[in-house]
């Protein structure tokens, strides 16, 4: 039996202001629609942020703007190195956004014209936007380290960005003779996974010590501190004889870890203030970093190279109507993670949603949690929950986080990493 | 016909999200390790359904210590007994 259709004023009441304005616009573009995001980069915070805009609101046009048909993810990519897994078992697709109703567009996006609310495309397409949500990751700071380029990343490889790189470091080490010397250098913060470095240390030292127990990894770090510092020196220690004579790794900070310069030709490092040369069999040189092109070239970045933006909604606060989220995005105190992308890319899904149905954002929630392998059955975590704090920064749950127990079932948490990886991956690309 | 429809489509997706606003928001939060609504592979468990009873009592004795935990004990020291009791409502009630 059909009900009468409403009347046409109490169909437009029931839609408000903002509802009326939208059906206008729609109207004036021919389609039913909310509003039109455009997201760039589709990493973890940008397809986080596509799928999530389309669950949170389907009348949303979503576009996803990403040159790669697969993405090989960073995390995981260590224990690839370390021989724990292969690298189709951490190279996602894009089919599960493409089931959520986000359009896929494989291209790259080479210019933003906020003024026109349209981005363009290297092949010549231009797209509108009534919203934009830049997740460009980030680029290298290609001048910091002489003798460091684009040129020498084959021969040296970052593996900081996963895929290619990191099968050529793979292969690398694999290459390499029993009793060669793997160096890894790690910079100076901000930087993308602040414990990738020393995770990377870690399986590359138990693969070493499977199979080529002569050798040594040697980390030259900027820095004097790390993240989750202790728990990880603890399962060295325990794994590797950290500390003792025939220690697997060797961990040289501050001043005398700074790398200044690099070899490719004979694979070495220079470092600290009296040059001192370090020569590997396998250099891997994690460079400096900043925000992903993209984000720098439209004026989305401020003179430390990241992105400052409103943290309650990831607004630029460069730019008007443009989101920037993830690793190029000024978020502290979280860091830059894969799993703050996605967290972010919720919080900031949510807000955009709201901003197009004509409401205020509703009140954020974070959590990080960094999974790190020490061995393959040795894991340790570090975690934090986030709010928003009454000047609309976010800080840090005073009370909850924190690293694991000292005394903790690292086997647990070994088997809780592996099950987060296949999670998140769903969570974001599912 | 379709514009009673239309009508009921264009209003806003929130209406009817079981333990509102901040359920939704910090439940989303949980799917990073717990999987996508709540559903989890490997040794992380699935909270997807759960009884609402349950997630808050686990959740406040992860909190208190009462219930010892790798993880979860430090997570739930960040949130207050309105926001578990709203988590809980939404993980509870999300639909198969």
């Amino acid at each position: 039996m059909f009900s009468p259709p409403l009347s046409r004023r109490v169909f437009l009441k029931s839609l408000g202001a903002a509802g009326l304005a939208l059906l206008a616009q729609s109207r004036a573009r021919g389609a039913l629609t909310r509003g039109r995001v455009v997201v760039i980069g589709g990493g973890f915070g940008g397809a986080t942020a596509a799928k999530y805009v389309r669950l949170f609101d389907p009348w949303i046009e979503v576009t996803l703007v990403e040159p790669k048909r697969s993405y090989v993810t960073c995390p995981a990519s260590n224990w690839v190195l370390g021989g724990l897994r292969d690298l189709p078992s951490i190279t996602q697709t894009y089919a599960g956004l493409a089931r959520h109703g986000v359009r896929l567009i494989h291209d790259t996006a080479t210019v933003i014209e906020p003024g026109e609310r349209q981005i363009r495309l290297k092949g010549g397409a231009i797209l509108s936007y009534d919203r934009l949500i830049v997740s460009p990751g980030i680029d290298f700071r290609w001048q910091a380290i002489e003798g460091y380029s684009a040129q020498t990343r084959m021969a040296l490889p970052h593996a900081w960005r996963a895929g290619r790189q990191t099968r050529l470091l793979r292969e690398q080490l694999v290459a390499m003779r029993d009793g060669g010397t793997v160096i890894i250098t790690a910079p100076q913060t901000p930087y993308r996974c602040p414990p990738g470095p020393y995770e990377r240390a870690s399986v590359i030292a138990q693969y070493l010590k499977a199979n080529k127990p002569k050798s040594k990894v040697l980390i030259l770090d900027a820095k004097t501190a790390f993240t989750k510092q202790e728990l990880f020196i603890a399962g060295w220690e325990k794994l590797y004889g950290y500390g003792s004579d025939d220690s697997l790794i060797e961990w040289v900070s501050g001043p005398d870890g700074q790398v200044r310069a690099v070899d490719a030709r004979t694979k070495t490092a220079i470092a600290g203030p009296l040059e001192e040369k370090y020569k590997g069999d396998v250099l891997n040189v994690i460079p400096p970093q900043m925000a992903g092109f993209i984000a720098r070239d439209a004026g989305l970045a401020d003179q430390s190279g990241w992105c400052p933006i409103d943290h309650k909604t990831c607004e630029s606060a460069l730019q008007r109507g443009i989101h920037v989220i993830g690793d190029a995005a000024i978020h502290d105190p979280m860091p830059k993670s894969a799993y703050v992308a996605n967290s972010q890319a919720k919080v900031c899904a949510d807000a955009v949603v709201a901003l197009l149905n004509g409401r205020t954002p509703g009140e954020p929630s974070w959590i990080n949690t960094c999974y790190s392998l020490v061995g393959s059955e040795y894991g340790i975590s570090i975690a934090d929950v986030y709010a928003l704090n009454a000047r609309g920064v976010v800080e840090s749950m005073p009370g909850a986080g924190g690293v694991s127990a000292t005394d903790a079932n690292h086997a647990l948490e070994a088997a809780y990493a592996k099950s987060w990886y296949t999670n998140i991956v769903n969570d974001t690309f599912a | 016909m379709l514009l009673v429809i239309c009508c009921g489509a264009l209003l806003t997706a929130e209406t009817g999200v079981a333990g509102g606003a901040i359920g939704r928001t910090i439940g989303v939060a949980c799917s990073a390790c717990h999987g996508p609504r709540g559903m989890s592979e490997g040794a992380i468990p699935s909270i997807h359904g759960l009884p609402a009873k349950q997630i808050e009592s686990a959740m406040r004795a992860y909190r208190s210590g009462k219930r010892p935990g790798t993880i979860m004990n430090r997570i739930a020291k960040g949130y207050t007994d309105n926001q578990i009791a709203a988590i809980a409502q939404y993980f509870a009630n999300l639909k198969p």
